[in-house]
């Protein structure tokens, strides 16, 4: 049964009392909360994925739910705990949804090391899955909303986990954080862009997060071979420049930009040397996404 | 979480996923999730288990190969560092047991590494350590008096590349606490191991005492399940040697450590169903207070013992555990400079709340 299907009084009433069980990629999340910005965001941005039944083996149980005391009247805030256990400081209220995607972010890479997880936007077309690993402000987001909303299938906007045992990716295809002046340039780029609330003046600045297309929540029990690797990056009056780079330096790029490689140890290092075998990787730089979208699309 | 560890649970895990997950939460606050992951594989049992439990339990075992490879690392920094000088030291606790191989290693996970050096070089030891790294990360002048002229250990230093806590003991007990116990005599057992020049670690009897003297008498309880479920291993290890029994109860008494003994074989007996002989718990039994404070011990180790999840609290959890952390300090200081401390720490807590409103 998916998400949208539930009527909007049971869908708050599930997620007040027994908390709300949703299949995200290969996890099953019980998220509990009394906050209405919550439960817009999930009606808005999570309504074609499956709900859990009752008796299914629940991974992560989080909450979101506003701190106790007098600071509610005046300055509300909200607080997100993984099964009891508070991780991060509160955040102001309106931050609610946004915090529910930080905060899962966050359990995911610290309780998942049966995969290496690498900070990468994944897509696939073709049956070809391309990695965009990519620090904050790299463009990664940006490239990977535009891409899905011109038909590529969404792996994830956030992690690559890749599987320690056959080195395929698993997808969690969750809504794509999108921050400031790219909120605007997607919903320019696609009229297929659905976007979530934007909420002002977070530690990442603006930020909305855009629906993930259908299509890739359907396939999310679908893993995929990854066969290319690209570090994107947006600079601004220049024109596109795709340079190839060797398996080592790929190798050590992709390492930086892993969670939980140094968890891994020995073990990542050879999930990481197997990726390499199968991918080719290069360095781009754009500057509009419909050339970024060309150049891609005749890689794979 | 209490079942798994006394190994009565194992059938009803195979076919109930909700006991499963039940274990896996438990199991996740108590910091116990890797050693329920090691002992799973020993028993053959992960196989067995839902497909999604068993990710846990690999993601879990990674988690303490990281750490003991870390914590392998940080032995050999530290005596790069204390070598320079040729300062001896015997690590402690997890460091102990993974270095020394114990089966207290198991899955055994922990955020810092705790070393004992002889008091007369305790400055000698920090200077070198600070030279190769290692930082004092609390600068409050009150905090640092506390520490150093009333404790056992200096206040945590952290290591500015690797971020890595250290913890430099002088003794195993606070030297303002009731309980005297001669370090000298702890230093005699402790032995060379593996390659190193000056690391050295204590012996199974030693490390023993010393963990039920950490969980009985430091208060601090948030890891207090994992810790008896350390000395559950440990115990159950030797348990099959019967000198081993005599000699424990013999080095308890030279080290002056009866009573927190008593309380680590009451409860890995009561709780975790260690298989500790009855003539052995009678014997461990003069050292415990009289029939109504046991009982109310009881009810607040039974409570502090279990991991701290909302599955295995009821109201007065909380509450025990506050006591027992009152108990500890109590037990660390004279009742003059206990109130002196209280009211210095009242003093600085409402100047802080003040600050922030």
């Amino acid at each position: 049964m998916k998400l949208s299907s539930l009527p909007q009084a049971e869908l708050r009433r599930r997620l007040r009392e027994e908390g709300l069980g949703l299949s995200i990629g290969p996890f099953h999340v019980n998220l509990k909360s009394r906050l209405n910005i919550v439960a817009e965001g999930l009606e808005h941005l999570y309504g074609a994925f499956t709900l859990t039944s009752d008796n299914d083996f629940i991974d992560f149980r989080v909450a979101l739910d506003s701190p106790p005391g007098l600071r509610s009247c005046f300055r509300p805030q909200v607080n997100f705990s993984f099964d009891g256990f508070v991780p991060f400081k509160p955040l102001p209220k309106v931050q609610g949804f946004a915090m529910f995607e930080w905060g899962l972010n966050w359990v995911i890479a610290n309780n998942a090391h049966q995969y290496l997880i690498v900070h990468a936007a994944v897509i696939e077309r073709n049956g070809v899955v391309c990695v965009l690993p990519g620090t904050p402000g790299s463009g990664k987001s940006t490239l990977c909303a535009a891409l899905v909303c011109k038909g590529w299938r969404l792996l994830s906007d956030e992690m690559a986990l890749i599987s320690t045992t056959t080195g395929d990716i698993y997808p969690v295809p969750r809504p794509v954080s999108l921050k400031n002046q790219s909120i605007e340039i997607i919903q320019q780029f696609s009229s297929n862009a659905m976007m979530g609330e934007v909420v002002m003046d977070t530690a990442k600045g603006t930020v909305s997060h855009m629906r993930p297309p259908h299509l890739s929540v359907e396939q999310s029990e679908k893993p995929g071979t990854p066969g290319l690797i690209v570090f994107p990056k947006y600079t601004a009056g220049e024109a596109p420049c795709l340079t190839s780079l060797t398996r080592a330096t790929a190798l050590l790029k992709v390492a930086e930009n892993s969670f939980n490689y140094s968890v891994l140890g020995l073990q990542g290092f050879k999930v990481l040397g197997d990726l390499m075998t199968k991918c080719d990787s290069y360095e781009f730089s754009y500057q509009s996404l419909d050339e970024a979208k060309e150049t891609l699309e005749s890689l794979i | 979480m209490l079942q798994f560890l006394s190994g009565s649970i194992e059938e009803q895990l195979i076919d109930d996923p909700l006991a499963c997950e039940l274990l896996l939460r438990q199991a996740r606050s108590a910091n116990l999730l890797s050693r329920v992951a090691v002992l799973c594989a020993e028993k053959n049992l992960t196989l067995q288990l839902p497909r999604r439990m068993q990710n846990h339990l690999q993601s879990a075992q990674a988690v303490a190969v990281a750490n003991h490879r870390s914590v392998k690392w940080e032995a050999k920094q530290i005596e790069l560092a204390l070598s320079a000088e040729k300062v001896p030291f015997c690590l402690l606790k997890g460091g102990a047991y993974v270095v020394g191989e114990s089966v207290a290693a198991k899955g055994r996970v922990f955020s810092d590494v705790d070393i004992l050096v002889p008091k007369e070089l305790l400055e000698k030891t920090e200077r070198l350590l600070i030279e190769n790294g290692w930082m004092c990360t609390n600068f409050d002048p009150y905090d640092q008096r506390y520490y150093r002229s009333w404790m056992h250990e200096l206040p945590p230093l952290q290591h500015m590349g690797r971020g890595t806590t250290l913890d430099v003991h002088h003794a195993i007990i606070p030297p303002t606490a009731r309980i005297k116990s001669d370090i000298s005599k702890f230093w005699e057992c402790a032995h060379k191991v593996g390659e190193y020049q000056h690391l050295s670690i204590p012996d199974d009897q030693d490390l023993i005492l010393h963990s039920a003297v950490h969980l009985f008498c430091d208060g601090e309880l948030e890891n207090g399940l994992r810790d008896l479920s350390d000395l559950d291993l440990l115990l159950r290890d030797c348990s099959t040697d019967e000198a081993f029994w005599t000699d424990l109860l013999g080095r308890a008494v030279e080290l002056n450590l009866e009573k927190p003994l008593f309380y680590a074989l009451r409860y890995c007996h009561v709780l975790l169903k260690t298989p500790v002989p009855v003539p052995v718990l009678t014997r461990t039994l003069q050292h415990s207070p009289g029939k109504l404070m046991r009982r109310w011990m009881d009810f607040l180790f039974f409570r502090a013992l279990a991991p701290d999840h909302v599955s295995s609290s009821d109201r007065w959890t909380g509450l025990a555990r506050w006591m027992l952390f009152v108990r500890s300090h109590w037990l660390k200081m004279p009742p003059l400079q206990l109130a002196q401390h209280l009211v210095r720490k009242g003093y600085k807590r409402w100047m802080k709340y003040k600050a922030s409103v």
